[in-house]
């Protein structure tokens, strides 16, 4: 299940923002560029810091590849593994929170109940000193 | 040039950039066929059949706005939407999270029945399809107040889609000109709302909390069918007003439970749609038709002066009064959108697919739930002017004003005056004393039986109508009225009535 996402969210990147339930592409990449890599490091916030990380990431994509080969014409896909499961509902009631004291022990830094962040979001030095990544 | 001066045609949907000298061509419209390559502001070749005498001058064409909305609804419920944390405005930082609204390691969602309820009944409010399966996908970015990295939302296959939502606006100078407009309802989904950010520039940090993280949202799309700030607003009021009275969100703009996106574009009419650009952070709704006016107005000279629009997400400084970039030129967001692993797809049911047998609690009936909605502001104002042959307009400033409608009702209902002189009293003089004294319906002094005692002595002529107005002067403290009001009883009842008795009836009556 995370591989075929992984998978899907990759190709989406390669294939230029195409939905990521759309048909096989057929001039599917196996090279993996610089400018994805960047891409992606942005993205995920993952650092492929050396060659052998970006190897390793050019197997993986090959590995689930081999999904192709399969002949899927004319088969819905699913949607997940819990497709025919039931979604349970819950009742609308108050059961859970007060516990700021227990969740903020998990953090680095604390100001009155605050939990606390860098402003401006997550920077992301580029290769080229570049702004920062700014928030949504 | 010298500054633009935009000439407004609404609700006609034209916007005419008169250039120096000013003087449009009102109602001449553009002619097929006149040209422009579209980026400079180039006058259109003479190619104008009807247009005997004068060329047209430089600079001076037509313009249409494009306008489509995103509005986010805090859902009123009272957990959230994946968990059971409290849904509350004000609480002590931190002190409404769960473990899985703090994202930690092995939390899973669990939907909110009432989530799912408000939704449909939304969508049934607005004339949409149901979708009997909807989808919940992950939209990932990165944000301190998104502690997952992710929101859950739906968009795939959201809860609801194709629907309409009915609105009026006032054409021309009067208010008792209204028109109807429908705008369409793309679609409805259901999404987590995520935490509060509070910058703290002086130390240089963000301040994160986590109380509104997870509180269900429902995000309704509207269609590019609006044309000016006025019918946006019109439109989202109206929404307001639909959900306050199903019950689904208070819909509280300064309170941010009611948030508006608003997308823009302009064009030549007859001519491809132009580049739009989001605007966000429109949460009020006095200043939503400014800032969506101001944007198109921004675009209409960007363009006119020889500039491109960029595809870019602005925000509107309130301060400043105009929008300004939010984002730096990073290109598109890719949200990387996958299913949600952690839950099934949504079914939803109406009388004829029910399981035999299911548990209530987990299977939800959309008829049902259709059987149960509320009267909607649409219904309740043509009732209004059906039962007292109300203007239109009337009906819309009683459901304006919360509470006014149920004053309006109680005295109706205990007065033998006439319903037009209720209407009239209640929208001017009644209301216009509350605005003067910056007065919610809830706080006001004159109780609706005072107000149908008041009538009813009007009603019989026992006192004059500037007598009656003066017991607003008694209510603001002023005793030399009731004097004078104890004159004029006595007056109309010829000196019969006795003056102490007067004046404990109307002190009884005024101090109730």
């Amino acid at each position: 299940m995370w591989t075929r996402a992984v998978w899907l969210g990759l190709r989406a990147a390669a294939g230029g923002r195409r939905g990521f339930t759309s048909k096989a592409d057929p001039q599917g990449s196996r090279q993996v560029t610089a400018e994805l890599i960047e891409h992606l490091e942005r993205l995920a916030l993952v650092d492929f810091s050396s060659q052998e990380a970006v190897a390793r990431l050019e197997k993986a994509i090959a590995f689930a590849d081999r999904l192709r080969a399969m002949d899927t014409d004319g088969v819905e896909p699913k949607e997940s593994v819990l497709e025919d499961r039931c979604l349970y509902l819950s009742s609308d009631n108050v059961v859970e929170g007060n516990c700021a004291e227990e969740l903020l022990q998990n953090s680095h830094r604390g100001v009155e109940e605050y939990f606390v962040a860098s402003p401006g979001n997550i920077s992301w030095p580029k290769l080229d000193e570049k702004e920062p990544f700014s928030h949504h | 040039m010298a500054t633009p001066m935009l000439r407004w045609c609404c609700p006609g949907r034209r916007w005419i950039f008169a250039g120096i000298g000013g003087g449009s061509r009102h109602g001449r419209g553009v002619p097929t066929g006149s040209t422009s390559s579209g980026k400079k502001g180039q006058s259109s070749v003479a190619q104008q059949p009807l247009i005997t005498a004068q060329k047209p001058r430089k600079g001076e064409r037509e313009w249409a706005a494009v306008v489509g909305l995103e509005i986010h609804a805090q859902i009123a419920s009272n957990s959230k939407l994946f968990s059971g944390s409290q849904v509350d405005f004000a609480a002590p930082p931190n002190s409404l999270v769960s473990f899985f609204d703090a994202s930690l390691p092995g939390t899973l969602p669990v939907l909110n029945r009432r989530c799912v309820e408000a939704a449909v009944m939304t969508g049934l409010a607005l004339d949409c399809h149901i979708n009997r399966k909807s989808l919940f996908d992950r939209k990932h970015y990165f944000y301190a107040d998104l502690p997952a990295g992710y929101q859950i939302t739906q968009q795939r296959l959201p809860i609801a889609v194709n629907g309409s939502l009915a609105y009026s606006v006032c054409v021309g100078k009067r208010w008792s000109q209204m028109v109807t407009r429908t705008v369409g309802v793309k679609q409805i989904q259901l999404e987590q709302d995520s935490g509060k950010s509070l910058h703290d520039n002086l130390r240089s940090q963000t301040l994160i909390d986590l109380n509104r993280a997870g509180v269900g949202l429902l995000e309704v799309v509207l269609e590019p069918d609006m044309s000016c700030g006025e019918e946006a607003a019109a439109a989202v009021r109206e929404l307001q007003l639909i959900l306050q009275a199903l019950g689904t969100s208070q819909a509280n703009m300064a309170e941010g439970q009611l948030r508006v996106d608003a997308n823009i574009s302009v064009h030549h009419p007859g001519e491809p749609l132009g580049v739009r650009t989001e605007v966000k952070n429109l949460n009020s709704a006095r200043f939503l038709a400014k800032a969506i006016d101001y944007e198109i107005q921004r675009q209409i000279s960007e363009l006119e002066n020889g500039g491109k629009i960029l595809n870019e997400t602005r925000s509107f400084d309130y301060k400043l009064g105009c929008t300004v970039p939010m984002r730096d030129k990073e290109g598109k967001q890719d949200y990387r959108f996958m299913p949600e692993p952690n839950l099934p797809p949504l079914l939803l049911y109406d009388s004829g697919s029910l399981p035999t047998g299911a548990d209530p609690q987990q299977v939800i009936d959309i008829d049902q739930l259709r059987e149960r909605l509320p009267e909607l502001p649409r219904v309740t104002r043509e009732k209004l002017v059906r039962q007292y042959g109300m203007l239109p307009e009337h009906s819309f400033a009683l459901l304006n004003e919360v509470g006014l409608l149920e004053f309006f009702q109680n005295v109706i209902k205990e007065t033998r005056a006439e319903p037009k002189k209720v209407t009239s009293w209640v929208l001017n003089t009644f209301l216009g004393f509350l605005k003067q004294q910056n007065l919610a319906v809830s706080e006001s002094p004159v109780t609706p039986s005072a107000l149908a005692e008041l009538l009813d002595l009007l009603d019989r002529k026992a006192i004059s109508s500037s007598a009656a107005k003066q017991v607003t002067d008694v209510k603001k403290g002023n005793p030399r009225a009731i004097n004078k009001l104890i004159g004029l009883v006595r007056r109309a009842t010829l000196g019969r009535a006795d003056p102490t008795v007067i004046k404990e009836v109307l002190e009884r009556q005024l101090s109730s």
